[in-house]
């Protein structure tokens, strides 16, 4: 089960481009749409942002996130094949040695954005997850550490 | 992209085109083909399908950053510099985007079969391009004389590119540019080094009875682009017969050369003759409708003799559109596209006349002693004055802004050759020694410095008594300042409220650090040689590529002196204004600082008029009842700076600034550039990489972000603002201070 669990998160995360990214900012829940890529045990997901944003801030101030990703259509069939994925886990900016590596995965799957994330001013970031919780089929509801 | 690419899936030869190909060959192939099956002379030639493009902008992710760059601003807010900053990025992608593996292999295979060591002409074939309904003639790109496999790969890119080109963007409309559908066929043609060249119209668009013929010696490079005057023959449509014949002076012929194509000098006294004889004329008039009868419009073709023989290198219908587009902005925009010999055309006269000319009419106007005319010939002075003006902003509209594309020309030749990672890299080559608006700065600084060493100095000054300086090396600093750059726009007459603001502006700029030692933002800069682009091109060429950076050094720093030429007329046109304000002040002791200029020469001249005042309408824009947070526009000035805002509405404002504030303005008009060394960063409504404030916070290394339509609503004076001149996005604080 686990193992099949964990083949559906890999495929669900490999499939989109975009995440929801929510940070803490005075106590108070903030979302952030964000380009991403994960590793393929499924511990990171790497994202950028700008570094006067406000999620940037609310990052530094406050490591914990949850992060969503989902395969939504915005049709009828979204209720019993999207699936809903949620990384819960800590946010830390990637400095010095282990940067250039994952600016390369990033850049790779995200050509376009080059001019952004080469930008100094602009932040690589990867969340240690350490729990999935995946929802499938309407209300199927399942977690695991990792 | 699958391993088992070949040739014939991207190559069609035109031997081969169908109906069914239309789609994928665009307008000019098609019709290429259409005319070699009908029997016409055409040279030997191939299509890259519309699946050459295809594969190409997916393989190397270019149609995503295209799409980036074409949603960066709304395109039907953006301003011509923006949209040629837009085409000028996407260009620099296709230059630097490495042909995939597979299409790279297949593409060559097909071009060595076919021109394996033949030198060819490279050309866009657009679909919907040259059709009946359209027809944008030098919208897309087209090259000649391109010689072996990797020079034709190199000019196919190019030709792509230009598919996205900055008067495509601007008649995106017209062309149904569109980022899902839009693609673009190349034809490769073989190259007829012709000995006399030309365009033939069917029709004649002023007179239907009529078709023309242009010709010129060499090939008709020079001809479509306007560098060249042809020579001109009206035909009686019917029967070909010769109507008239306008001949031109035969001084410069394009011709082949091993970079490409040159302009030549040609001695006029042995080209005596016109480059087509009465014959030759007949046969291009038959061959024009042969196309005609082919396509079942009157066509519009391209045609050379190579010594008896004649090609037919394109033609495209003359298009239905009867809208007189020669007037509208678009049109006058491509004609700011100039040629470099234009451009140098231009220069010259712009230095031996224009500016010369300038200089003498503001100095001859400054002399006139304007207390010592009567009422009556004030006013005709002013007047006089008034006209002179606008005749001069006129002057300024017809050669210094068409001008300025001499550094855009620049721009793109150097990325052509060297293929930068920052498309503005040339801009480094351009940075002037002196710029008159560097120059007054660095008068200001002195000023100053010198109030900074001086306790006595500064105190005269803090308490309102500049004009009474005694400083010796002060006072000839701020004589010679005040004479020749203090614009009237913002400096306005020489009265005690004037002097006081510059006072208070001067003290400013002496609290804050001198300039040597002031942190720049932005990185360092890094030093380009210019004999690395000079190496990119041949022997033959040096002289040409010399001289392109040296016209574009001078229209790059004419862009901004322009303005200071223009400004010294309108100050004297403000001088005999406010003479005549002045002289009013003890009839109308109030409202006479309200009228208008035409009120006061009326009342100049009629003792007995009174004026009526209409309320001035306030410049002070509704507040926007939105808040904005984040806003986007182009990246400038490289640079990370916070600070509060000082949202110029009007130009005294500009005597509030404050050392470290962001400067917030329409654009920095070249006149108000003495608070530059006060602001820590700018933010401009007017967009574009090259408009004067980019190009003055580039030298102060100032951060600096362009193009923000709503920056004056959406930031007040007093939000805190963080402006990140890397990515082009201003962050509003509002309320913090």
């Amino acid at each position: 089960m686990n193992r099949e669990l964990k083949k559906l998160v890999g495929r669900t995360l490999k499939s989109q481009n975009l995440g929801v990214l929510a940070t803490l900012e005075d106590n108070n829940p903030y979302e952030s749409l964000v380009a991403f890529i994960s590793s393929e045990d499924l511990k990171y997901i790497v994202f950028t942002t700008a570094v006067y944003t406000r999620k940037y801030a609310n990052l530094k101030n406050h490591p914990p996130v949850s992060f969503l990703v989902d395969t939504r259509s915005n049709s009828a069939r979204d209720f019993h094949e999207c699936v809903v994925v949620t990384a819960l886990g800590n946010a830390r900016e990637i400095v010095r040695d282990e940067r250039d590596e994952n600016l390369r995965l990033y850049l790779k799957r995200h050509p376009y954005l080059e001019e952004f994330v080469r930008s100094p001013s602009t932040r690589l970031f990867r969340i240690r997850v350490k729990k999935y919780i995946v929802v499938s089929e309407f209300q199927n509801v399942s977690e695991f550490n990792i | 992209m699958s391993r088992s690419l070949t040739s014939d899936m991207f190559i069609l030869s035109i031997a081969d085109i169908r109906k069914e190909h239309r789609s994928q060959v665009g307008g000019k192939g098609f019709a290429l083909a259409h005319l070699r099956a009908r029997g016409l002379n055409v040279p030997k030639a191939v299509c890259l399908t519309t699946e050459a493009y295809r594969g190409f902008v997916v393989e190397t992710g270019l149609d995503k950053k295209i799409r980036l760059e074409i949603h960066r601003k709304r395109l039907d807010n953006a301003r011509w510099e923006e949209m040629w900053d837009t085409a000028l990025r996407i260009r620099n992608l296709f230059l630097r985007a490495a042909y995939p593996q597979d299409l790279s292999r297949a593409l060559r295979e097909g071009l060595d079969d076919h021109f394996s060591g033949i030198s060819v002409a490279v050309r866009s074939s657009a679909l919907g391009e040259d059709s009946a309904e359209v027809s944008f003639a030098g919208i897309h790109d087209s090259y000649i004389n391109i010689v072996g496999t990797e020079a034709i790969l190199k000019h196919i890119k190019l030709v792509w590119a230009s598919l996205w080109s900055d008067a495509a963007i601007l008649y995106r409309n017209e062309l149904e540019l569109d980022l899902d559908r839009s693609v673009m066929a190349v034809v490769v043609q073989e190259f007829v080094a012709g000995n006399s060249s030309g365009v033939f119209f069917g029709k004649n668009p002023m007179d239907g009875t009529q078709s023309v013929v242009e010709a010129v010696y060499g090939l008709n490079q020079g001809l479509v682009d306007g560098t060249i005057e042809p020579d001109r023959w009206f035909l009686r449509r019917k029967d070909g017969r010769i109507l008239t014949h306008t001949p031109a002076l035969h001084t410069q012929s394009i011709q082949p050369s091993p970079s490409g194509v040159s302009l030549v000098k040609i001695d006029p006294k042995e080209y005596k003759a016109p480059p087509l004889t009465p014959k030759r004329i007949q046969r291009v008039f038959e061959l024009g409708e042969e196309a005609e009868e082919s396509f079942g419009f009157p066509q519009d073709v391209e045609w050379t003799f190579r010594k008896r023989t004649l090609f037919t290198l394109q033609s495209r219908p003359i298009t239905t559109d009867s809208e007189d587009r020669s007037k509208d902005q678009k049109s006058w925009y491509l004609s700011l596209r100039r040629s470099f010999e234009n451009l140098r055309t231009l220069r010259s006269r712009i230095e031996t006349h224009t500016i010369p000319e300038m200089i003498r009419e503001a100095g001859a106007m400054a002399k006139q002693n304007l207390s010592a005319l009567s009422d009556g010939k004030l006013a005709d002075e002013m007047q006089l004055r008034k006209k002179t003006y606008i005749h001069w902003v006129d002057v300024y509209w017809k050669e210094f802004i068409p001008f300025a594309h001499g550094f855009r020309l620049f721009g793109q030749v150097y990325n052509d050759k060297i293929q930068p990672e920052d498309p503005y890299e040339f801009v480094e080559l351009l940075r002037p020694r002196s710029m008159h608006s560097l120059e007054r700065n660095r008068i200001l600084g002195e000023m100053a410095a010198l109030i900074r060493g001086d306790e006595t100095l500064a105190r005269r000054i803090k308490d309102g008594r500049l004009k009474d300086v005694k400083h010796p090396e002060f006072q000839k600093l701020w004589k010679g300042f005040w004479e020749e750059y203090a614009n009237l726009k913002v400096f306005d007459e020489p009265d005690t409220e004037a002097v006081e603001r510059f006072s208070g502006l001067l003290l400013r700029l002496a609290e804050s650090s001198p300039p040597q030692e002031k942190k720049k933002t932005g990185p360092a800069r890094k030093p380009i040689d210019p004999e690395l682009f000079f190496s990119k091109f041949i022997r033959e060429d040096q002289d040409y590529a010399r001289g392109l950076l040296d016209l574009a050094r001078f229209s790059y720093r004419l862009r901004d002196d322009d303005n200071i030429y223009l400004g010294r007329i309108e100050r004297q046109m403000n001088r005999a204004v406010h003479e005549g304000r002045k002289r009013l002040r003890q009839r109308f002791p109030v409202r006479y600082l309200e009228f208008s200029d035409e009120q006061i020469i009326k009342c100049l001249r009629d003792p007995e008029h009174t004026p009526r005042v209409m309320r001035k309408k306030s410049l002070r824009l509704p507040k926007a009842t939105w808040q904005a947070r984040q806003l986007r526009g182009q990246p400038a000035g490289k640079g990370l700076a916070t600070g509060a805002a000082r949202v110029i509405l009007e130009d005294s404002e500009l005597f509030k600034f404050k050392k470290g504030e962001v400067l917030v303005c329409e654009s920095v008009d070249p006149n108000m550039t003495f608070v530059v060394p006060l602001a820590g960063a700018i933010v401009e409504k007017r967009g574009g990489m090259l408009i004067h404030g980019a190009i003055i916070a580039r030298e102060y290394g100032i951060p600096c972000v362009t193009g923000i339509a709503d920056a004056d609503r959406a930031i007040r004076t007093g939000d805190s603002v963080t402006v990140d001149g890397f990515l082009g996005m201003v962050i509003v604080a509002p309320g913090k201070k």
